[in-house]
């Protein structure tokens, strides 16, 4: 592999784990908050592409006699943020209607689970119903330059994915060591019983959690649909369970992990790819990630947890 | 402050409790006494208002604070509106946060910032091991260590009542002196202190008044002295 290929390939992996790190994140702290595997989370990547794609045409005066006139770059800052914050909603709302009350009632996990597996099937096929099973083409709404320096050629918005999404862990990490908050959050993880004890209302840290996570799955819903802009409603089934097995793979239960097992994932993929014919993708890639699990069951920076009596 | 009254409490189908009343007042420091099983744990549970499954539930009966009816307000509210903590048995640190963190954390509802900086003070003077240790892990404390830091955490949360569940549990004779020390003074400078204690000994020593625990009802109380002198207590609990 010549240095440029490789390059080449080392940026669409960093583009792809990207992608997984930011969907990761949302499984791996609900995980640490409620030890739920939220499997709705990868349909709420969709939803979030789906919303981006119908704020963004808005905006455009795609709809009867409605123009805003906004230039095309203005137009997708405010997209991502109104994005994060309605994906956000429908987050909490399916946390408020599906998992709170078996919460409250003391159900086992295992049929909270599979409630969060139910969300997500009624996500894709609520999208199906109303929207048709046609795709959707997501406007080009930054300009596609592709740069080239020393023969390795990157689009921008490449750079913008891989750059949003380092950003995007610095702040959280920040957000979880040092605001209240997030101590909470670490704190539930640890032991759920004493966190009211401190005074702190265990539903609002629920709730932040959902805010934290359906936000960046909308994040990487805009960005994903930027870079690839097919959308259809089965588009988070494979994405989101590929962000699980990263989350899985980093140690769940850690914001780190998450990220270190997207980007785990996106180079194992990349250049599994690159070395071997493209329909053995997965297939390698995955059997070299089954191996990893097999020597470190906990992920990277998971730790055994002692179940607590 | 406190007044039980006829308090029924099951888990599940099981009562644990039938119909217990006492009372704590102001600035007392009250010993609830008992075996193992007796219900003595049953009883902070239902007034820490912890809610199910990990709660018992109160079937029958009242606990009201200065007057209030606690049954409906959440575990949480108990401390920020009223100022009601519990430091539970088995401690329950925060293993993966600081020792500061964890303290900090306890801080999360209060907005009196300057009150805050001398509480932390006043908690690292009361216990000058953990002012060493700030910047460790929860985990990495020592059983006596996780006891204090428990401690702190329930008065940094700002309570006026504490309730404490078996704090002697698992520490040498010397710790459990220290830390009744430290309780009384609390207790002096204006806390008001439930404690629920195995040792009976230690906790008549300390506390003003006491009431015994028998399979889920009050069978004795009166002031922490005339117990120590009870030959009936003497024989089950002091030996």
């Amino acid at each position: 592999m010549s240095f440029e290929i490789f390059f080449q390939n080392l940026l669409n992996a960093l583009q792809w784990g990207s992608f997984y790190a930011l969907i990761a994140l949302g499984y791996t702290m609900v995980y640490g908050v409620l030890l739920l595997i939220n499997f709705a989370h990868g349909d709420i990547f969709m939803v979030g592409a789906y919303i981006g794609f119908f704020f963004a045409t808005l905006l455009m005066g795609k709809y009867a006699g409605f123009s805003t006139g906004l230039p095309p770059a203005v137009i997708f800052g405010l997209t991502v943020l109104v994005t994060m914050v309605l994906t956000a909603g429908v987050g909490v709302a399916i946390e408020r209607i599906a998992y709170r009350p078996l919460r409250r009632k003391g159900a086992s996990r295992l049929y909270v689970v599979i409630t969060a597996l139910m969300c997500g099937l009624i996500l894709e096929n609520g999208n199906l119903a109303l929207l048709g099973a046609s795709r959707r083409n997501f406007p080009e709404l930054l300009p596609n330059t592709v740069h080239n320096i020393a023969g390795v050629t990157f689009s921008n918005v490449k750079i913008l994915v891989i750059v949003t999404t380092i950003l995007v862990f610095i702040l959280l990490e920040t957000i979880v060591r040092k605001t209240k908050l997030g101590m909470a959050m670490r704190a539930i993880s640890y032991d759920r019983m004493a966190v009211p004890l401190m005074g702190i209302p265990v539903d609002t840290v629920i709730v932040f959690t959902f805010i934290l996570g359906s936000s960046m799955a909308a994040l990487a819903g805009v960005l994903f649909a930027t870079a690839y802009p097919v959308l259809e409603p089965y588009m988070g089934a494979l994405v989101g369970w590929k962000a699980f097995i990263a989350a899985v793979l980093g140690g769940i239960g850690e914001i780190r992990g998450a990220f270190v097992g997207g980007f785990l994932l996106g180079f194992v993929e990349i250049f599994v790819a690159a070395l071997f014919p493209s329909t053995l993708r997965d297939l390698i890639a995955f059997s070299i990630l089954l191996v990893f699990l097999s020597i470190k069951p906990t992920g990277i920076f998971g730790i055994a947890r002692a179940t607590k009596i | 402050m406190l007044e039980v009254s006829n308090l029924h409490v099951k888990y599940g189908n099981i009562e644990a409790l039938h119909g217990i009343s006492f009372h704590v007042d102001e600035g007392e420091m009250v010993a609830l006494l008992g075996a193992n099983g007796a219900g003595k744990s049953t009883t902070l549970m239902s007034i820490m208002r912890l809610p199910p499954p990990e709660g018992p539930q109160v079937t029958k009966g009242e606990i009201r604070f200065n007057g209030v009816d606690l049954l409906p307000v959440a575990a949480h509210i108990l401390i920020v509106k009223y100022g009601v903590g519990l430091v539970p048995e088995g401690r329950h640190i925060f293993g993966n946060l600081t020792v500061f963190e964890n303290l900090k954390l306890a801080t999360y509802a209060r907005k009196d910032k300057d009150q805050i900086e001398k509480d932390y003070e006043r908690v690292f003077s009361l216990f000058p091991r953990l002012a060493d240790r700030r910047w460790q892990r929860g985990d990495l404390l020592s059983g006596g260590e996780q006891q204090m830091l428990a401690i702190g955490r329930a008065f940094m949360s700002g309570v006026r009542f504490v309730l404490l569940d078996e704090p002697s549990m698992g520490l040498s004779p010397l710790l459990m002196l220290e830390l009744f020390r430290v309780l009384k003074e609390l207790n002096e400078s204006g806390t008001t202190i439930l404690v629920v204690e195995q040792n009976a000994r230690i906790a008549l020593k300390y506390a003003h008044r006491a009431y015994v625990l028998e399979a889920g009802k009050i069978v004795l109380e009166g002031a922490a002295e005339a117990l120590a002198d009870n030959p009936e207590i003497q024989k089950a609990y002091l030996g």
